[in-house]
């Protein structure tokens, strides 16, 4: 049975501005329509994690609106947040927690009853190849198992909107293959993924759309046929795609 | 290169690295050094003056001394000898856990023996070179008042600088042998936060025991403590005779201390890098609890709450911070319990000891909690207004302090209700305090950078200390002279007030 899509974006950005020495997202219209996987590209600087902590909550906007499954996200940041998730590229877990209890305490801060999460914080765990570290702290943890753990954390309460940046980031194959698999589940119960990432592959083989940005703006945006057919040329990779794109913008500024 | 060479290179590379590590601490990671440079000039100048009231009326000192001239002098470079052992121990962990750059230097092919003899005499190097610096003021009062012969003073300030970085590695290293790499950064933290405090509470400790009174002087200058000392020619007293100028001890204390430390770079210089294999090899794994305990239901601030209670309690800086603050609470607590056995009014002194401590104890757990947050992006992308956030954070700080100072309030309680009403609100006020300077001036950070959060903001650090000595004089003077007190509390609170109008969070 297929998962029911609400009617109003996942995530609507309009007019998006933020300015820090020079303009970091440039007047940044972005769509993203629920129970999507959307790849957000673009070269280091290009303003990527900028426009997703904004949408997280975590940067507030010099100008624009965000919009999340229909709520405002700057009007009433808290309702956002409850069908939100944001895992970071560099994981920012407690050291002294133990990944179970972690996971407990992001569940009691989105206020998920504990007969729901305890279960599910298990699962996620034990499905991310973490169980024979679930009672050990984090501390003595790589970065792939802290990377994992935030993940975990992000999907403990059930997200409708997940932002990832970079997520595989210190993955060895076989857990970025975990991910990449949970992530792929959650699409197909409806959930939306929000993903940037420089691994192109993976934003070929996985993202519906692909979101492609340079200085702070949106220079191209669809499937990867529609981007290849906007390059001119059918038969080139991503990779030739988003150069080519990155280097026209280059040139424009 | 030739290994003489790499030598001087790598020792040119460690002090670099040492400079700008102390800069850094000095100036706050501030880049206008310059200002910086010549703010701590001022403020050098400045310690002269509190220099010359503490230590002004002892230039004249010669030899030959009396017993209990030589002891207290002696006692105060041993104190001196044991803050700087302390730091060392801390700064030998340091090299050991936080460097980031022992993969680098195990996987180049420098000898590693030489290259952990150089950062042996680096940290000597450090440890003298910091206790040159706070001793300066000192010495220069003295060599200004009683002649150019305390110069050697600065000697015996290098002699045991050097004796301590000795003692310390050969201390750290054996307690990587005998409890292995995990425990030994707990057990050396303790340690140096406990050395530091431990020989002036044990002196005030037998201070009160034997003659009813804080101050540690009585031991040092009682007839019994003149008995039991040595002869005036004993080697116990040589730091201080060379202090004193005397210059053929002073060449033997500097040989000793290099000996000592040349000693302990052959015999552990090797064991010093087998350490450093160990420690970066040992992927320290804690189990902790069930976990399906973990999983219970509470509010969003009662999981906030129990997470900050859950890291503080595995927290081991912490441990030991908290454990030199209740040391310090040992002697004003004898002092309660012998003034409650002989009604001695003595007992008033016990009062703003506490309101003290509580209000230290707080500005460092309200830093921890409210700036040291790891999971930053987690707590603010949690479905929870900032406000909440800060108020159960804020809750934790006044928790804690409650647990910790309730019983000593409660003993106060049957020796004067009166006195336990007024400890327990100056208790509460300078808490309150301290969080409200931390969130004031509170920068996001992690939690393992507490020992940076006084240079990261000088202003917050001095506000707080004020503020604590502000409201401890004000319950002291509560319980002796009520109006006194209100002049105290409103000056307190102009300090409050001030402090909130030049902070961030107002700007």
């Amino acid at each position: 049975m297929t998962p029911a899509v609400p009617s109003s974006p996942a995530l609507q950005v309009r007019g998006l501005t933020k300015r820090f020495d020079r303009p970091a997202v440039d007047a940044l219209d972005l769509t993203v329509r629920p129970g999507e996987f959307y790849a957000l590209l673009g070269p280091n600087g290009a303003g990527k994690t900028t426009t997703l902590r904004m949408v997280a909550g975590l940067l507030r906007p010099d100008a624009g609106s965000v919009s999340v499954l229909g709520i405002d996200a700057l009007a009433d940041p808290i309702a956002a947040k409850q069908i939100m998730a944001w895992v970071s590229d560099e994981p920012m877990i407690y050291d002294k927690l133990t990944p179970l209890e972690y996971l407990a305490f992001v569940a009691g801060l989105w206020g998920i009853d504990p007969g729901i999460s305890g279960p599910s914080a298990h699962d996620l765990l034990v499905s991310l190849g973490l169980e024979p570290h679930l009672h050990e702290r984090c501390e003595g943890f790589s970065k792939g198992m802290r990377q994992k753990v935030a993940l975990a954390g992000a999907l403990v309460h059930d997200p409708r909107l997940i932002i990832l940046d970079e997520p595989l980031t210190g993955l060895d194959a076989l857990s970025a293959r975990h991910v990449k698999g949970l992530l792929g589940d959650r699409v197909r119960a409806g959930c939306t993924v929000i993903m940037t990432t420089h691994i192109l592959e993976v934003a070929e083989r996985m993202a519906d759309r692909i979101g492609v940005i340079a200085s702070g703006r949106l220079v191209a945006e669809g499937t990867l046929e529609e981007l290849r057919q906007q390059n001119g040329r059918n038969d080139t990779s991503l990779e030739d795609v988003f150069i080519a794109l990155v280097n026209v913008e280059t040139a424009a500024a | 290169m030739s290994s003489a060479a790499a030598l001087t290179w790598f020792a040119r590379h460690e002090i670099r690295l040492a400079w700008r590590e102390w800069l850094a601490m000095m100036t706050g990671g501030r880049r206008k050094h310059k200002r910086a440079v010549i703010g701590l000039i001022l403020f050098a100048a400045f310690m002269h003056l509190p220099a010359y009231a503490v230590i002004g009326r002892f230039a004249s000192l010669r030899m030959p001394l009396d017993k209990s001239s030589l002891i207290v002098m002696s006692a105060s470079i041993f104190l001196a000898w044991a803050l700087m052992l302390s730091q060392a121990i801390e700064s030998v962990t340091r090299v050991f856990y936080a460097r980031a750059d022992l993969d680098l230097i195990m996987s180049s092919p420098a000898s590693l023996t030489n290259v952990f003899s150089v950062r042996i005499a680096a940290i000597a190097l450090t440890v003298t070179g910091m206790a040159l610096v706070l001793s300066t003021p000192f010495i220069d009062v003295l060599v200004i008042g009683g002649g150019l012969r305390w110069l050697s003073a600065y000697g015996v300030v290098v002699a045991i600088g050097l004796s301590a970085a000795a003692v310390a590695i050969a201390v750290t290293v054996a307690l990587f042998r005998l409890i292995g790499p995990s425990r030994t950064r707990l057990a050396a933290q303790i340690l140096a936060a406990v050395i530091g405090a431990g020989f002036v509470i044990a002196l005030q400790i037998a201070a009160i025991l034997s003659y009813g009174t804080l101050s540690r002087f009585a031991v040092l200058t009682s007839d019994s403590a003149a008995a039991y000392a040595p002869d005036a020619d004993s080697i116990v007293w040589w730091p201080a005779r060379a202090a004193l100028g005397d210059g053929q001890i002073l060449l033997r204390l500097l040989a000793g201390g290099l000996i000592l430390l040349g000693f302990v770079m052959a015999v552990f210089s090797d064991r010093f890098a087998d350490t450093a294999v160990r420690v970066s090899a040992s992927g320290a794994r804690t189990r902790s609890g069930s976990g399906t305990a973990a999983f219970r239901p509470r509010s969003r601030q009662q999981a906030l709450r129990w997470k900050e209670f859950k890291l503080l309690r595995r927290d081991p800086w912490l441990i030991s911070q908290t454990l030199m603050q209740l040391l310090y609470l040992v002697p004003p607590a004898l002092m309660l319990w012998r003034s409650f056995s002989d009604s001695s009014t003595a007992i008033v002194l016990v009062t703003p000891v506490i309101v003290m401590a509580a209000g230290q104890l707080a500005g460092g757990l309200a830093w921890l909690t409210i700036s040291g947050e790891d999971a930053a992006d987690l707590v603010t992308t949690a479905p929870l207004s900032p406000s909440r956030v800060i108020r159960a954070k804020v809750e934790v700080v006044l928790m804690a302090i409650g647990v910790t100072f309730a019983p000593l309030v409660l003993a106060l309680l049957f020796a004067s209700p009166f006195q336990a009403a007024v400890t327990a609100a100056g208790v509460a006020i300078a808490t309150i305090s301290a969080a409200a300077i931390q969130l004031w001036f509170r920068v996001q950070a992690r939690r393992s950078q507490f020992r940076r959060r006084q240079t990261s903001s000088r202003l917050a650090t001095f506000a707080e200390a004020f503020s604590s000595i502000g409201w401890a004089a004000t319950a002291a003077l509560a319980l002796t002279f009520p109006l006194a007190a209100i002049v105290s509390g409103l000056m307190t609170a102009g300090i409050m007030a001030a402090t909130w109008k030049i902070s961030p969070r107002h700007g």
